[in-house]
């Protein structure tokens, strides 16, 4: 009963109870770290070539080893955190937003702007959304930018169905038909009533959605078509792994451990915010 | 002067609606493909005037909610009129129905779910005079935090979120909400129904205190004979989306005069001032998708005849101020 931080700490205090959404909010605080301050991480060029060390294994000098051109792959993971994070952030930063808004068009209006955005958003689900990707940036020129773009604009459905869901199911509730009785006008009762306590689940959806991203981001660049060298990315450090894999297995593991430890970070921390945030798990 | 049918008087009248019909649409038959729907509110008129509480009373499914969301125009009837003040506002809309909101309000059963849980309660206390222009900043949180202690809330109260509270607590921050722009009408919608019966009644007499302070009328919906009784100056007594019968309360009360209220009466014990015969209804209440032909009441009434089932009776005066809806009273 001690003011206004209640409903913030209580969450807190359960989604720190869970241990594993506690670790894996730890990695994703790292991995956050490491891809706003690399130079605190390694003191090596990403980019530095240096033939007379190619495909040296782990040592003192290079932590993690070196590559086919002799480049420190520490360094390269370390930027290449950048690259992940970013696209994780803005293309499920533009899925969210496109997801937010369709779906309080559709659900606050209801009817045929409903049925209309519905069907839009099942259509688009009829596309399998990497091969989508795929054709997508057969067209364009592969980079960073048009990978966020594209990740975004395929993505956003999910978001859409759930905040049509909760905003279908909010817009019914007491405290609406309060506001609207006060004199409240849509614009105040979407921003001030709906959204705020739709905010939890997208939240959730987001966290997980980085998740996705940044394996899809790995994935095209894995096949050389995402993000291209010589900017490091997790995805195409494995590329090059994948050529010597047999006799430079450091090449492979690194890059695919970040990977591995990022996704499996940003899931554990979505789903322990779901249980924070489910009210009927509340309690336990 | 009585046989009559009864006839809303508008005039003087806060709120007056006449012959009022809402239906809401179920989904369709699936072998006619005919379009069902359920009829909630089924020509109901009523009147109520300045600063007096009409009693609403039926059993759940009856209506009352719809009638009581139509009598503030949170829901738009199919047909029929509602005035307010005098003004028509059947079908009044935007900024208009925005100020005339001004001076109606409501009440709801459900005090969980009618407090926005992300406001604090001094903005939900304040909302009104925000969206209308009448105060902000500082000046809202004080107004707040005097309406708060008005309702019997420390005003502290205004700086803490709707969780923090009991569901007595939160009904009287959703009180404060429906006066905090001084309305002349509140419907009050099963206001204590969810509350323990020891904070029903300090909630009954803040609502029976503050009317008398602001002299607003009220439309007390309840399923509940007690309350009702408590507070309303005349009754209307709903079943099947019709009213059956309505009078002034204290004459309702003493010598209720349609089956149906009479055997409502007949199951609250020591509710009617004379012992009475307690009536058990038998079978369940119809559906209001197909409400049956004739008298609505017809298939669980014991007076019912032939008549009942053909005819469907109408609201005539059958004494001085008193109407029911039936064939044999």
């Amino acid at each position: 009963m001690s003011g206004s931080r209640d409903i913030g700490r209580d969450f807190a205090r359960r989604l720190l109870r869970n241990r594993l959404a506690a670790a894996g909010g730890l990695v994703v605080v790292f991995f956050f770290l490491v891809a706003a301050f690399p130079a605190l991480f390694t003191s090596q060029n990403p980019d530095r070539i240096d033939v007379a060390n190619i495909l040296r294994p782990p040592s003192a000098a290079h932590p993690l080893g070196t590559d086919d051109l002799g480049r420190d792959v520490l360094a390269r993971v370390v930027y290449g955190a950048r690259v992940s994070m970013k696209v994780g952030f803005v293309a499920v930063g533009i899925a969210t937003a496109i997801g937010l808004v369709l779906g309080l068009l559709a659900g606050f209006h209801g009817g045929r702007v409903d049925a209309v955005l519905m069907r839009f958003v099942d259509i688009m689900l009829c596309f399998p959304t990497f091969f989508l990707i795929l054709a997508a940036i057969a067209f364009l020129s592969p980079s960073i930018v048009i990978i966020m773009a594209v990740i975004g604009l395929t993505g956003w459905m999910g978001v859409a169905r759930l905040v049509r869901a909760e905003t279908l199911s909010l817009k019914e509730r007491d405290f609406v038909a309060a506001a609207r009785a006060q004199g409240a006008g849509d614009a105040r009762i979407i921003f001030r009533h709906i959204l705020p306590n739709a905010l939890a689940p997208i939240l959730v959806a987001a966290t997980l959605g980085v998740a996705g991203a940044i394996l899809t981001e790995s994935a095209l660049s894995f096949l050389g078509i995402g993000v291209q060298p010589p900017t490091p990315s997790w995805g195409n450090i494995l590329t090059v792994g994948k050529n010597y894999i047999e006799f430079a297995w450091w090449l492979s593991l690194f890059p695919g451990l970040a990977i591995l430890f990022t996704v499996l970070g940003y899931n554990l921390l979505g789903e322990g915010i779901r249980d924070a945030v489910d009210p009927r798990l509340k309690g336990r | 002067m009585t046989g009559g049918i009864y006839r809303p008087e508008p005039d003087g009248a806060l709120l007056a609606m006449v012959n009022v019909y809402k239906t809401f649409p179920v989904r369709k038959s699936f072998f006619s493909g005919e379009d069902l729907r359920v009829r909630a509110v089924d020509g109901v008129s009523l009147t109520i005037p300045p600063g007096k509480t009409l009693g609403l009373v039926g059993e759940s499914g009856c209506g009352k909610t719809t009638l009581a969301r139509l009598a503030i125009r949170l829901l738009a009837p199919d047909s029929g009129a509602i005035r307010f003040e005098g003004n028509d506002i059947t079908r009044m809309e935007g900024e208009a129905l925005r100020t005339t909101r001004r001076r109606m309000q409501i009440v709801f059963q459900d005090p969980y779910s009618s407090l926005n849980p992300r406001m604090k309660v001094r903005d939900i206390v304040g909302e009104g005079w925000l969206v209308h222009g009448l105060a902000k900043g500082k000046e809202l949180r004080e107004r707040s935090e005097r309406l708060l202690v008005r309702v019997g809330m420390p005003a502290e109260a205004g700086w803490k979120y709707p969780h923090e509270f009991s569901g007595g607590q939160r009904q009287r921050i959703g009180i404060a909400r429906a006066i905090a722009l001084s309305p002349k009408l509140v419907v009050a919608d099963e206001p204590v129904s969810a509350l323990d019966v020891s904070v029903q009644a300090q909630i009954l007499n803040l609502l029976k205190d503050i009317q008398e302070e602001y002299g607003m009328a009220y439309l007390f919906v309840s399923h509940d004979l007690r309350v009702i009784r408590h507070v309303s100056d005349a009754v209307a007594v709903m079943y099947l989306g019709k009213v059956m019968e309505t009078g002034p309360a204290q004459d309702l009360f003493r010598e209720p005069l349609h089956p149906y209220t009479r055997s409502l009466m007949s199951a609250v014990p020591m509710l009617g001032d004379a012992p009475s015969e307690r009536i058990v209804l038998s079978g369940e209440i119809p559906s209001p998708i197909a409400p049956p032909p004739g008298c609505r009441f017809h298939t669980r009434c014991f007076m019912a005849e032939k008549e009942c089932a053909e005819v469907c009776p109408l609201l005539r005066e059958v004494a001085p101020g008193r109407f029911a809806a039936c064939h044999f009273v």
